[in-house]
């Protein structure tokens, strides 16, 4: 009998570990199965360096590079935006702040990434949009600019809990060695803590990142949805994310267009597993270098 | 002869929060000698060695009273320079902790944080403290290579010779060869005797055969006080006090 039940709870929990597994097959060849109509009638090539994007004309055109350019213009702002604040703010918590400021500050930034998207996004249309529209005095205010600061605020928790985390990793030994030899408090956090917990920090930046080329809601709510290659920063955009909410609805099953979405979905799946395993490479490395792998 | 003493600790007590975790300590530590402090865990040996280049300070809710004067002044006077102080009271930790860079660098790092930009001065002081410190041949062709690559036992030489790069007057071991294995422990004991005739030294060590075998002095603590201090051959052949024959004898610890 006892044989039995752990035979029995051996398969449950081995069955529910490989559902993940499953659930991420299920999706992989969900995404090439539906763009594969897509891809097998059009050039890969002319698709994701084509300039526009018309998928309701005829002739339609499925020219991908205004929306990956968005994505990407997006992404960059976002990480000029979460990166000094992110980083910083990790600094200031491991360093500096004193233990009742610490109790404040670590729970409001877990709060701050627990708001869903679509507050963020909300409250990027409706106080955000309208403040730099009239400060800038540009056409409008839903644009590039607004969505880079509205997901750099929105990646800000991700990459200061982690890289706080990376900091608080770095083994106490090492600043024990570092003050005992006479170095002060700055020296420490810059020579020998920061480029301990470095790799930790980048990957922190990097799961931000990842998080802002993912995010939908926001950039939906807030870009201004223009699909074509901006020539500045205030002009409105559309990523790839945003382009697939906003047209997955109206379009017909099984039509180019439809498939051609799906390929964009697939192009997005791609580039967040090659920032996921970039991270993943520089955390293994991290541990490597903390004498924590051995 | 006069006692020709270094470190006086004066009726040092030290609290923890509210306990008091060392009571009314008063000792003395003599130039260029080494001084052993032997004790059963928690009998706040590490503890008290921590006070002499006041690592403790990083200890939230630590309070020390009384004295510890180095060469007559007070180690924690309010107007003394912590920076200064721990350039002169270097320190080897039980764990060896080298930073996650190269040879070379964890050795320079002692020197550039003081400001020191003069790179033959520093690749000089580095080869010097390596083969005082028993390492040179071992690692000359590898200085760049990074120092996690190092053996337990070569981490922790390195440790002694980082500390050795910046001239410290006092060196403070507390326990050095708790994580090393015999071998490499013989080699340390080895460097501690050699390092004596140049530095003050104070080891903290739960050891009893490694007090008596690199020690002029030993002090036997228990329970936050000093219980017995005294000449390391006398204390191991004659003890005064009953606890510290009894410690000593395996009784207890």
């Amino acid at each position: 009998m006892r044989r039995f039940r752990e035979t029995l709870y051996r398969w449950v929990f081995t069955i529910l570990a490989f559902a993940s597994l499953l659930f991420l097959t299920g999706i992989v060849l969900t995404l090439f199965w539906e763009s594969f109509p897509f891809l097998a009638s059009h050039d890969f090539f002319d698709t994701v360096f084509g300039l526009y994007w018309y998928p309701t004309y005829d002739p339609a055109d499925f020219g991908m590079l205004p929306l990956i350019t968005a994505s990407f213009v997006v992404t960059l702002g976002a990480m000029v935006v979460c990166i000094p604040i992110g980083v910083g703010t990790a600094l200031f918590l491991h360093e500096l702040a004193s233990a009742s400021q610490r109790a404040v500050l670590k729970p409001l930034i877990e709060i701050l990434a627990g708001i869903p998207s679509i507050i963020y996004g909300f409250f990027g249309m409706i106080i955000v949009a309208p403040f730099i529209q009239n400060l800038l005095g540009v056409p409008t205010g839903l644009n590039a600019f607004t969505a880079s600061l509205i997901l750099g605020i929105m990646a800000t928790p991700t990459v200061a809990s982690l890289a706080e985390d990376a900091l608080s990793f770095v083994p106490r030994s090492f600043r024990e060695a570092s003050l005992a030899l006479g170095a002060n408090r700055w020296q420490t956090l810059t020579r020998v803590v920061v480029p301990a917990a470095g790799s930790g920090i980048s990957t922190a930046i990097i799961l931000g990142i990842g998080r802002a080329v993912g995010e939908t809601m926001v950039v939906l709510m807030v870009a201004g949805g223009a699909a074509v290659i901006p020539d500045s920063i205030f002009d409105p955009v559309r990523p790839m994310t945003a382009t697939i909410a906003a047209e997955m609805g109206e379009t017909v099953m099984g039509s180019a267009h439809y498939s051609a979405i799906f390929t964009i979905g697939l192009i997005l799946f791609f580039i967040t597993l090659a920032i996921n395993i970039v991270a993943e490479i520089i955390s293994r490395r991290f541990r490597l270098k903390l004498g924590l792998g051995r | 002869m006069d006692r020709d003493v270094k470190i006086s600790a004066l009726n040092v007590n030290f609290y923890y929060g509210s306990t008091l975790t060392l009571k009314s300590i008063s000792l003395e530590i003599l130039r260029k000698r080494v001084t052993a402090l032997i004790g059963p865990s928690g009998c706040g040996k590490s503890t008290f060695i921590r006070l002499l280049n006041r690592m403790n300070d990083l200890v939230p809710g630590a309070r020390v009273e009384g004295q510890i004067l180095l060469d007559g002044f007070d180690i924690y006077h309010p107007r003394t320079d912590v920076v200064s102080l721990r350039r002169r009271v270097g320190m080897v930790f039980q764990k060896p902790n080298p930073f996650p860079k190269s040879i070379f660098d964890n050795l320079a790092y002692g020197l550039t944080i003081g400001g020191v930009r003069d790179k033959q001065f520093i690749e000089n002081k580095i080869i010097d403290s390596l083969k005082k410190a028993a390492l040179y041949n071992e690692v000359k062709d590898r200085l760049h290579d990074n120092a996690l690559m190092l053996s337990g036992g070569q981490q922790q030489r390195l440790c002694i010779a980082r500390c050795l790069v910046v001239e410290p007057e006092v060196i403070l071991f507390d326990e050095p060869a708790a994580s090393l294995d015999p071998i490499s422990t013989r080699k340390i004991e080895e460097l501690i005797l050699e390092l004596k005739d140049e530095y003050t030294i104070v080891i903290v060590t739960h050891n009893m055969q490694q007090a008596a075998r690199v020690s002029d002095f030993t002090a036997f603590m228990y329970l936050g006080e000093l219980i017995e201090y005294g000449d390391t051959e006398r204390i191991f052949t004659v003890p005064k006090e009953k606890m510290t024959e009894e410690y000593l004898s395996g009784k207890f610890g």
